[in-house]
């Protein structure tokens, strides 16, 4: 089986080298399909493994050879494929096949298309050496490879500047929760003495509390980083730079997914300290509130979703805060199905559109865009949380877990939450679909349907939208919850009561009565009445707050940049020219003064020379010999 | 016997090079020097190293003095054009080479002296070197070739005249 | 046969001598007939050395001196005859360009 293991990394590698370095000599359709092929091949190994998981296999490990060797520190260069590894595999690699499909239709008139195969495909290689590294350094590996061609990737159109300071920032961003993971991993190996995921959470239980807590907290920090959550999130609206298959496979369904992976990887660790999870669950609480509530005043097609991941990705850090490891890796994968569902939609409104991106001048596609509009209408409905499709039972899940485990303070504010959410997404839809045209003659002409290798992955990931709930039924339907059966061997997850059938049976009521309410609310606010959002400089009292996305970017840019800058002006002012050049310039002068009298022994003459020469040896022996 | 004949010869050798240096003579100096070679030939005989005994003669004694010779005679140097140090400059020297002197030697006679005589050996023998010299050193053997064919290239472009030059001449 | 010691003596006689040689002459010539001296000097102590322990490779690195030392001169006379050509002298007084 280990074979699988290698032939699912190297395939994507091979894609990578293929396209990167022959993909401007190969036609265009070429590149796309060796790209996809190689994906595709990555995806067939991840149902071989899984298949082999689920018939009750042992996870299969793959040891090639011994990386770093120094010392006591030992790292092999080996891959593990458990259940929680083969699980993100296969979003990983089925999610990204269908973004690769897609990317051939969306990317065919640019310029750089071999070179954004080439980086896709480094991408998925990035993500699986992630989520298959048998140990943390590995991880950590794949951890940086993902941030890399994240930052590649967002800055694809570097043409434009902005889009430029957007990759920069994604990268900076990162490096702050990268050194928190590096960190912990250090801390794992001061007291494991090596970061073997299988040596190291059997002898958890050895290490005192506190330090568990610390590494904990050092890994959550990283998480908090990649995953986009308060205080490190406002890299990924900006990353929406890229283009809209990158914002799909990398800042929607998987690179920010990885955060999760991290916590949940390590949920050893996270279950047996309060302490940190903790902050995981109020970091988790806070970002899907903040992040829900911005996302209800942006006029960005793109920055509403972005906006969305973030808010979805912290409930995901509010299951992974209660122990409810499998409950977020469930929504982890029914996110991938409609927020990829749902950005690739847009990719293909924008495509429509000729490259607005903003609602205001949208309106009405839905007679045009046919099979678009059927979609993301669905992917709307799914993360709305309509029963019975996927994001139902995963946000479903959540809140009751949240419920039997945390209480009811945190009930509401997620269930607040999931309502803004609906809110937010209705809006988007009624705006961009519904309603008069508001853009220009010529948009209004130039409107299309998108070729078919777009619509496909649309349709294939509309019906996972609507379907994968079933992989987690909640027990009001059935006893058979596929997902928490398949991780629990892998994952330590906190004891939590199952809900009561009363609680399910109030929560698909009140769920669905409020979801009727809110259609039919935004229908008529936004269809009937024609009312389109303002600019954000227009906006009064605490919509302008929200339109500015809480001040964030001015915020850190206050605290954190400009301090910065004036400690780099005085660093360079005073320390640097005064000081620094300071001793410069004297050790300059003084080397001067002393060659002044040293020069006169240079005479030139050889003889001189050789008469040195002896003398010196003749000094040397003699102090050799008194030695 | 053999003992006799090494320090005749070492006495002969310390003072044909010592004539070597005193010479006023570049012509005679590398008479001299000539004689030293073969005096320390000698030695090597002495010690059954019958190939160096014939390499040093061939090289040294032969080729390479010769060639010395052969450019004393080619720059027309004799004693009339020897450079001349200052006395005070030749005693610094003589000065500083003693002191070498005294300092190997003391190193000599602080460390355990041995007074077994050499062995008899044939590790000297043609056929012997020969052996080694074609098993175990073969590469830094081949690559000594490349170092000559360097060497000679190297003196062919330092003795060429060049262009600038020859037009002088000819003009 | 002397023991070892005695040619130790004899090459830091012979040696020592090169050395002064060097020192006092200003020929660049004679100059290079020291330093050949001086590398016979060596030599012998190598070949004492390999007969006292019975080794051949000390000759054979004097074989390798010996190869080293004659590309040496050829170059060496060819850079000899290169000043003389120039300056008309081969008195390595005459060389104090290195000064600048």
């Amino acid at each position: 089986m280990g074979s699988y293991i290698a032939i699912a990394l190297f395939s994507p590698l091979l894609g990578f080298t293929i396209s990167g370095l022959f993909g401007r000599f190969l036609p265009k359709n070429v590149t796309g399909i060796i790209a996809s092929l190689s994906v595709f091949v990555s995806f067939v190994c991840s149902i071989m493994l899984f298949n082999h998981l689920h018939n009750g296999g042992d996870a299969v490990k793959l040891e090639t050879f011994n990386w770093i060797a120094a010392g006591n520190i030992s790292i092999d260069f080996s891959f593990l494929a458990d259940k929680l590894s083969v699980w993100m595999m296969m979003i990983i690699t089925g999610v990204g096949f269908l973004i690769h499909i897609y990317s051939m239709g969306y990317m065919h008139h640019d310029e750089g298309f071999y070179k954004f195969f080439a980086y896709l495909n480094l991408f998925i290689f990035s993500m699986l050496t992630l989520v298959l590294g048998a140990n943390y350094v590995i991880m950590f590996f794949g951890w940086e490879g993902v941030g890399l061609c994240s930052y590649l990737l967002i800055g694809f159109w570097y043409a434009n500047k902005e889009y430029g300071y957007a990759a920069r920032k994604a990268f900076i961003m990162n490096r702050i929760g990268d050194l928190g993971l590096l960190l912990g991993i250090f801390m794992l190996f001061n007291v494991f003495g090596t970061t073997d995921y299988q040596t190291v959470f059997s002898s958890a239980g050895t290490a005192n509390s506190a330090t568990i807590e610390l590494i904990c907290i050092l890994l959550f920090v990283g998480a908090v980083g990649k995953s986009a959550q308060i205080p490190l999130f406002t890299w990924l609206p900006d990353a929406m730079a890229g283009p809209t298959p990158v914002s799909a496979l990398i800042h929607a369904a998987t690179m920010v997914t990885a955060g999760i992976y991290l916590v949940a990887r390590s949920s050893v660790f996270f279950v047996s300290s309060e302490l940190a999870s903790t902050i995981v669950l109020v970091v988790g609480l806070v970002t899907a509130v903040v992040a829900a509530t911005i996302g209800l005043k942006q006029n960005d097609i793109k920055k509403v979703l972005a906006y969305s991941t973030v808010s979805q990705l912290g409930y995901m850090f509010v299951a992974l805060g209660v122990g409810a490891y499998s409950t977020a890796l469930f929504h982890v994968t029914t996110h991938a199905f409609f927020k990829a569902l749902l950005f690739l939609g847009s990719g293909s409104v924008i495509h429509a559109m000729s490259g607005e991106q903003d609602i205001r001048f949208m309106g009405g596609l839905s007679k045009k865009l046919k099979i678009t509009h059927f979609t993301f209408l669905l992917g709307t409905l799914a993360i709305a949380g309509v029963p019975p499709l996927a994001g139902f039972f995963s946000k479903d899940e959540i809140l009751a877990k949240a419920f039997y485990g945390n209480g009811i303070l945190v009930f509401i504010l997620l269930a607040v939450t999931s309502v803004i959410t609906a809110v937010y997404m209705f809006r988007l839809y009624f705006l961009t679909f519904h309603g008069e045209f508001r853009g220009t003659e010529e948009q209004k002409h130039h409107l299309h349907e998108s070729p078919s290798t777009m619509t496909i992955p649309l349709i294939i990931l509309a019906i996972l939208s609507c379907v994968g709930g079933g992989l987690g039924l909640s027990s009001l339907f059935s006893h058979h919850h596929f997902a928490d059966t398949f991780l629990s061997s892998v994952l330590t997850n906190a004891n939590i009561p199952h809900p009561s059938h009363l609680f399910e049976i109030v929560v698909l009521v009140v769920s669905v009565v409020l979801l009727a309410i809110i259609i039919l609310m935004t229908r008529s606010y936004y269809t009937k009445k024609q009312n389109v959002p303002t600019s954000a400089d227009e906006e009064t009292g605490f919509g302008r707050i929200l339109s500015k996305k809480y001040y964030f970017d001015e915020i850190y840019k206050t605290l954190i940049q400009k301090p910065i800058e004036w400690l780099s002006n005085f660093a360079h002012d005073f320390i640097d020219r005064k000081f620094i050049d300071g001793i410069v310039n004297i050790s300059g002068r003084g080397v001067t003064v002393c060659g002044n009298y040293l020069r006169r022994v240079q005479t030139g003459n050889v003889e001189f020379y050789l008469l040195a020469m002896v003398v010196g040896v003749i000094a040397f022996l003699i102090i050799y010999q008194l030695v | 016997m053999l003992s006799y004949i090494f320090y005749i010869l070492s006495g002969l050798t310390i003072l044909t090079a010592i004539m070597m240096i005193a010479a006023r003579n570049p012509v005679h100096s590398v008479l001299y020097l000539i004689i030293t070679f073969f005096l320390i030939s000698g030695q090597y005989l002495l010690m059954n190293a019958q190939f160096l005994f014939v390499v040093n003669i061939i090289v040294y004694a032969g080729a390479i003095m010769v060639l010395f010779l052969f450019v004393l005679m080619l720059l027309n140097l004799n004693k009339e054009t020897e450079p001349q140090k200052s006395m005070k400059t030749k005693l610094a020297g003589v000065i500083s080479g003693g002191l070498l002197l005294v300092n190997l030697l003391g190193a000599l006679v602080k460390s355990n002296s041995s007074t077994e005589s050499l062995p008899i050996t044939d590790v000297g023998l043609v056929k012997n070197l020969g052996m080694v010299l074609f098993t175990d050193f073969v590469v830094p053997f081949e690559i000594s070739s490349i170092l000559f064919l360097a060497a000679m290239v190297g003196a062919v472009l330092v003795g060429k005249r060049h262009k600038g030059e020859m037009e002088a001449i000819s003009e | 046969m002397p023991p070892i010691d005695h040619y130790i003596w004899l090459s830091s006689i012979l040696f020592s001598i090169g050395v002064i040689g060097v020192l006092i002459r200003r020929n660049g010539i004679v100059l290079l007939m020291c330093v050949e001296l001086m590398l016979n000097a060596v030599n012998l102590l190598f070949t004492a050395f390999a007969t006292n322990f019975q080794d051949s490779a000390g000759q054979v690195f004097v074989f390798f001196i010996m190869v080293v030392a004659a590309a040496e001169v050829a170059v060496g006379l060819a850079i000899l005859v290169m000043i003389y050509r120039n300056t008309k002298s081969v008195d390595i007084s005459l060389l104090d360009k290195l000064k600048q």
